[in-house]
This record gives structure tokens, C-alpha cells and sequence, in this order.
């Protein structure tokens, strides 16, 4: 009987949209405990803990899919919804202009030819090299510029959030040892490099960091879906 | 909140069908994020919008407020590549960790250069 009811709910949306939501809940009221703590990232925690679920009770991912696609819809609105840090922060975008641009340009350059040049020494399939390429931008515009280029999106999105965490574990102590006291530089960093994830991670640090970070997150997903044609 | 997410949908779609005659050489949400900045910065103030324009702020400052959960479904995703991890796993982390740092270091010496040289330290 008992076996029945899981055949029937691990097969339904439902479930998994549950779980998905009641795991993100828990990651963040974890993450609460110890603010500041990137290695309690609730993102990490979250895949962490579903992928593991999955692999043990041998569900595979087109199942889970079915329930999770809802929350995986709102990447788009959402990265349009990036727009509205962009307007209600024109002014401090024009007042910074000059810095902001070269930072943009030098930066996303730095992301996507980095990444081409050491996926290639590492001896990469072009497939995943196209994969990796557009791991700074968030996870709908890397996903899209991924399958634009041959990639497989799925291992882009494994490696956009990793992207993400790796820039939000790093970015404090070493801005910290760089002696970088200015925090909209700071934020614009982590923005570019590590998207929203990033941004996450500045908001909680300083507001204005956050900022910023959100304003080279909405630039970079514009800049990187350009540049990407230079090295691919 | 209804107002706002037709809103965002509505650019999103525009930035699809951008994207579509494009070619698919910038992804449409990315265009649709383009547009609405333009958008709202022509329309802002105008008393007539003033509703539509509170609620697509108000909707889009809860999406982003809770922006981390979008990324776990494709983020579970890596198990479908357990093999390549297993295999290519360290090689992975190693090209993501050095071109973060890279990046990062980068963007912020750019950044801080440059204003130090348009003056915008100026009242350091």
C-alpha cells in the first residue's frame, strides 16, 4: 500500500515541487543560523540534498523535472525582472559610467576567455567547452547562450551554479587580502563573475555592494552573449 | 502582483520574438531586461502608468528576493552527468575556481583604476 502511494506521488508533479520548496525553505532557515557562512549557500545545500534523494530512491532527473520545471519557468521573468535594478539605479550607473563599462568589458572578456583557454588545455570535447563558456551569467542566459553554441544546458547549469558558489566562498577573504575597500567594486566583481548567486552574497554583506553586483550581472548577461562569438 | 508578472511575461515574450529575428544571437529574456529598463525610464512619472509601474517593481523585488531558489531544479541537473564528474571532476573545479579568481580580480582592478583616473576618488 505504502509502496503504491510513492509509486503514484514520486511520479506527480506535485511532489517534487513540494520537496523542491520545503528543501529551499530549510537551506535558508540553515543558512540563517550561521549568516555569512558561505558554505552553508543555500543553493548548494539545496541541490546537495535533492541530487542525493534522487540518486539513493534511483529517481531520475526527467521525473523530478516534471514537478520542478514551475520554479525553473520563473528564470525568465526573472531575469527580465533584472531590468528594475538597472532603472531605479540609472543615476549611480551614469555616475560610475566610465568605470562600470571598462570594469564590464575587461571582465567579461576575463570570464569567457579564461574558461575557453583552460577547458581546452584540460583537453575538453568542444561540446563541453561550449558548456562552460557562458558559466558567469545567470543561470536562463547561460543555459541559452549554451544550446545557441552546441552546448549541453544541463551541464551548464551545474556549472553556472558552481560558477556562482565558488565566486561567493572566494569573493570576501579575498578582497579582504587585495586590500579592496571600495564596495561597489567589490559588488561589481562578484556580479560579474558569479551572477545572481553572487549577488546574493553581496546583498548580505553591504547593500550598496549589492547593488552594484546586480547592475554587472544584468550588463554581463548582455556583454557575454556577444563575446562568446569571438572565442566559439 | 498579477499586473507585474503579466508585465514581465509580456517583455519577456517581446524579447523572444526579438531574439527570434536575431538569429538567437542574444537570448530573448536578456533583451526582454534590456527593454523593461528602457521602458520604464521613458514611462516613469507619468501618473497615468503610476499603478502598473508600483506593482512590476513590487513583483519583480520578490522575485529577486527569492531569486537563489530558480537555480536548484537546473542545478540538480549534475546528476546527469555524475560520470563526467567522476571522471573530469577535479578538472572541472580546478577551470571554474581559476577563472573565478581571475575574473574577479580583473573586473575589480579595471573598475578601480579607471575611476581613480576620471577622478571619482576625488574626495578621498
Amino acid at each position: 500500500m505504502t509502496e503504491g502511494l510513492w509509486v503514484y506521488l514520486a511520479t506527480s508533479p506535485l511532489l517534487w515541487l513540494a520537496a523542491t520548496l520545503a528543501v529551499w525553505l530549510a537551506a535558508t532557515g540553515l543558512a540563517g543560523l550561521s549568516p555569512g557562512n558561505p558554505l552553508l549557500n543555500p543553493i548548494l545545500f539545496s541541490i546537495a540534498a535533492i541530487a542525493t534523494v534522487l540518486c539513493v530512491s534511483g529517481i531520475d532527473y526527467a521525473a523530478y523535472f516534471e514537478g520542478a520545471q514551475f520554479i525553473h519557468f520563473l528564470l525568465g521573468p526573472a531575469t527580465v525582472a533584472l531590468g528594475i535594478p538597472l532603472y531605479e539605479k540609472l543615476s549611480l550607473v551614469k555616475s560610475n559610467l566610465l568605470p562600470l563599462l571598462a570594469a564590464l568589458f575587461a571582465g567579461s572578456l576575463a570570464a569567457v576567455g579564461s574558461t575557453v583557454v583552460f577547458s581546452r588545455l584540460f583537453g575538453f570535447t568542444p561540446e563541453v567547452v561550449a558548456s562552460l563558456a557562458p558559466k558567469s551569467t545567470t543561470a536562463a542566459v547561460a543555459m541559452a547562450i549554451s544550446s545557441g553554441l552546441a552546448g549541453d544546458p544541463a551541464l551548464t547549469a551545474a556549472v553556472v551554479v558552481l560558477t556562482g558558489i565558488c565566486g561567493a566562498i572566494v569573493v570576501t577573504p579575498m578582497m579582504n587580502a587585495m586590500r579592496i575597500k571600495d564596495y561597489s567594486a567589490r559588488g561589481f566583481a562578484v556580479g560579474l563573475a558569479s551572477h545572481g548567486i553572487g549577488t546574493a552574497r553581496a546583498y548580505s554583506v553591504d547593500p550598496v555592494a549589492g547593488l552594484f553586483s546586480g547592475i554587472a550581472m544584468g550588463l554581463n548577461a548582455v556583454l557575454t552573449s556577444l563575446i562568446v562569438h569571438l572565442f566559439l | 502582483m498579477l499586473v507585474g508578472i503579466t508585465i514581465l511575461l509580456v517583455f519577456q515574450l517581446i524579447g523572444e520574438v526579438t531574439a527570434y529575428f536575431l538569429g538567437g544571437f542574444v537570448p530573448g529574456p536578456v533583451i526582454g531586461m534590456a527593454m523593461i529598463a528602457v521602458v520604464l525610464t521613458l514611462t516613469g512619472g507619468k501618473p497615468l502608468l503610476e499603478s502598473a509601474h508600483r506593482q512590476t517593481l513590487d513583483t519583480s523585488r520578490a522575485i529577486l528576493a527569492n531569486l537563489g531558489i530558480l537555480f536548484v531544479p537546473a542545478g540538480v541537473g549534475i546528476i546527469q552527468h555524475l560520470d563526467l564528474i567522476r571522471d573530469r571532476g577535479l578538472a572541472l573545479l580546478a577551470i571554474v575556481l581559476l577563472s573565478t579568481v581571475i575574473t574577479l580580480a580583473v573586473t575589480v582592478w579595471v573598475f578601480i583604476l579607471v575611476k581613480r583616473l576620471s577622478g571619482g576618488y576625488a574626495d578621498d
